[in-house]
């Protein structure tokens, strides 16, 4: 599979007052091929909000590149800057928010299906707005084309949401936090769309999420990358990060998960940090921004210095010390542009 | 204006701490009733955490609401009774005490404001809404003990400060902070906290480690462990995590559309639920350990309270639904073991039919 996006030691600063900024994602490089999913996982503040909003040009990274289908984002002009624009479109958290109140669902899709020139006739724009509706599965379409966003069930909202984003025929989807305001029960069923719109598209997705059990779920065949303060500390296919973590951050997270078992979560064993404070992203600590708190801190290594992002032999690739000291038989040479 | 409270003492060893029987709460609409809670009815025994399931808008709030009399003006208590049942001193061989028996829906002034926080806490949803943003924590606390005639100044302060150690809280950080200086983890156990400096019987915590990242979470989690280990008092807690009450709960009760639907101990939920909802709730969370193919939707979406189907109010979204669950709805009654309740007409097949096919292989 060919390349889609790829990001480049990037690195986005917020100015916070007048002398201080933070960086909301520092030094991140990943890439993210045709028809894959990518779950980026991790805590409120680690930047994974700030990523998905970088990757689909919405914020422009304080350094580093991003790549479109192999061309710098800051380089595109014209037709290419609007090629990449509506290939890579964004599904946000909450669809109470992000659909507009006044409009109808016809009014939601037809807007971009006008702009950007898909169908131009009234009856081809009704067409194809009841095609994309069957798409999300909100069926029978006809039911759905004229009712407003008060009148839809969040879950329904959601879809709609998404049915709006494939308006532009786009090769890759941000959702951000997508199914989280989504009830329990529907929740899956809405994976389980996009999904199939992976499978019959070709769609790449990045899926941001805090739900390492919801990643694990829709990234079964993609991968997982964890985020911790602003850092990509772990990225690896998405059941070996789940079955086997390898950073301290993310066996920690796991370990604190309870399940929907009672005897397996109660008999579960927890990591204990060694310290509960979260480091304010004004003043992170020195070497490895997840020392203070690490299980497994070792040494001065870990204190000093930022542990580089290591690549190994079973696909994973992983910034910690000891993990790079013990596996050391097994580093690999990173991908082209992630060194 | 206060009345007096209705109060018979009764001696008995295993009575609950809180009864419910028949609850029926509505809200006035301009389309209509909403039908948030409908004929609940259960108990809380002494000591026991009770977790209260359910998705969004399926009336669990406003049934922890309806407990303490906080409901809002436009929400009638229909029907029902609540009794709480307030203990004396254990005896020392753990037999007869003598108990009170309180109707709470019959509370008013001055009673009302007692049995709220001294007998029955509530902590809420949102940790930050529920402090006032211009006290510090220590005023808060204050606030709390002089309306209720509690503690005073060192005192008051000692007492404190044995409660944020037990939820783990720094106390010479804690106690002089606004709000606004202390995470989200830490606001939920100072309010934990201030939910038991009364010494309630009862403790209601809504939703308690929603919108808290997962480290904080597991950190809430001990902490309400610990809490149950080293203080006597009941818990009923809300959540629409069933990971949570799997963890901390002694019996789970499942409710949909304002009804109580299964009621049962915490094993018994989660390892041979018999309503269909609760099985497929089960389903529907994908877990660390489940194959992708043990998870599954349910389809459809929940009723709108104010029309609801008629009969079985599950039977739209429901895969075993027949004639009779279309036109009558079942009631909470005994399931087949001890101390489990179905409200369910096809429970005696839901298990095999639901369960085969979709477990099968997870073992």
């Amino acid at each position: 599979m060919s390349e889609l996006i790829r990001l480049e030691h990037v690195t986005r600063r917020f100015q916070v007052k007048r002398q201080q900024a933070i960086k909301a994602v520092d030094d991140v490089s990943f890439d993210v091929r045709e028809s894959e999913i990518l779950c980026v996982v991790g805590e409120s503040g680690c930047g994974k909000t700030t990523t998905g909003k970088i990757i689909s040009g919405l914020l422009p990274p304080s350094e580093g590149r991003v790549f479109y289908r192999g061309q710098d984002i800051t380089t595109l002009k014209g037709a290419d800057w609007k090629a990449y624009r509506l290939g890579v479109q964004m599904i946000h958290q909450d669809p109470y928010a992000s659909l507009n109140p006044t409009h109808s669902t016809y009014q939601t899709l037809a807007a971009p299906l006008k702009r950007h020139g898909f169908a131009s006739s009234e009856a081809g724009i009704r067409a194809r707005a009841k095609e994309l509706l069957e798409m999300v599965d909100l069926t029978p379409a006809s039911d759905f084309l004229d009712k407003y966003p008060h009148q839809l069930s969040g879950g329904q909202r959601q879809r709609v949401a998404v049915a709006r984003s494939l308006t532009v025929n786009p090769s890759f989807i941000v959702a951000d936090e997508a199914v989280s305001m989504v009830d329990v029960s529907i929740r899956i069923s809405l994976l389980n769309t996009l999904l199939r719109l992976k499978q019959d598209m070709g769609l790449a997705v990045l899926f941001i999420t805090h739900d390492l059990a919801l990643a694990k779920y829709f990234a079964w065949e993609g991968r997982i990358g964890v985020m911790y303060l602003g850092r990509l500390v772990e990225l690896a296919p998405a059941r070996q990060l789940v079955e086997a973590p390898q950073h301290p951050y993310t066996k920690v997270l796991l370990s604190a998960i309870p399940e929907a078992d009672p005897d397996v979560t109660r008999t579960k064993q927890h990591l204990q940090l060694r310290s509960m404070d979260v480091p304010s992203l004004l003043r992170l600590p020195d070497g490895c921004a997840f020392h203070p708190r690490c299980p497994f801190f070792d040494g001065e290594a870990c204190e000093k210095v930022v542990p580089p992002f290591t690549f190994f032999r079973d696909g994973s690739a992983v910034a910690c010390h000891p993990v790079q000291r013990q596996r050391e038989a097994e580093i690999i040479a990173a991908p082209t542009g992630m060194d | 204006m206060s009345q007096p409270i209705h109060v018979s003492t009764v001696q008995r060893t295993s009575a609950p701490a809180l009864s419910v029987q028949g609850l029926t709460i509505t809200y006035q609409a301009k389309r209509g009733d909403v039908q948030a809670v409908r004929n609940v009815s259960f108990d809380v025994g002494r000591g026991e955490a009770l977790a209260i399931i359910g998705e969004s808008g399926s009336g669990k709030t406003t049934l922890g609401l309806g407990i303490v009399r906080l409901l809002p003006s436009t929400a009638t208590i229909r029907q029902g009774e609540l009794l709480y049942r307030r203990f004396g001193a254990a005896g020392n061989g753990g037999g007869t005490s003598a108990t009170s028996e309180v109707d709470v829906l019959q509370l008013k002034g001055r009673d009302l404001r007692q049995f709220r926080w001294k007998e029955c806490a509530m902590v809420f949803q949102a940790a930050l809404n529920a402090f006032n943003p211009v006290l510090r924590v220590s005023d808060q606390f204050g606030d709390t003990a002089r309306a209720h005639g509690y503690l005073q100044g060192r005192e008051l302060a000692d007492r404190a400060r044995h409660l944020f150690e037990l939820v783990r809280l720094d106390s010479e950080r804690v106690w002089r902070a606004y709000p606004h200086e202390l995470s989200g983890g830490m606001r939920q156990r100072v309010l934990i906290a201030l939910g038991l400096l009364l010494e309630p019987q009862l403790l209601i915590l809504d939703e308690p480690t929603t919108a808290l990242d997962i480290l904080t979470q597991r950190n809430i989690m001990d902490v309400l462990k610990d809490l149950r280990q080293k203080l006597d008092f009941s818990l009923i807690f809300i959540s629409h995590d069933l990971s949570l009450a799997a963890e901390l709960a002694d019996r789970v009760a499942t409710m949909y559309a304002g009804k109580l639907v299964e009621l049962s101990d915490v094993y018994t939920t989660f390892k041979n639920p018999v309503h269909p909802y609760t099985i497929g709730l089960i389903h529907a969370v994908p877990t660390l350990t489940a194959h992708r193919d043990h998870v599954s939707s349910i389809p459809g979406s929940p009723p709108d309270l104010i029309d609801l189907p008629s009969g079985c109010k599950f039977h739209p979204r429901c895969p075993l639904a027949d004639q009779r669950c279309r036109e009558e709805e079942p009631e909470l009654a005994p399931a087949s073991e001890a101390h489990h309740w179905v409200a369910c007409w096809n429970w005696q097949s839901a298990s095999d039919r639901l369960h085969n096919g979709q477990k099968g292989a997870s073992a």
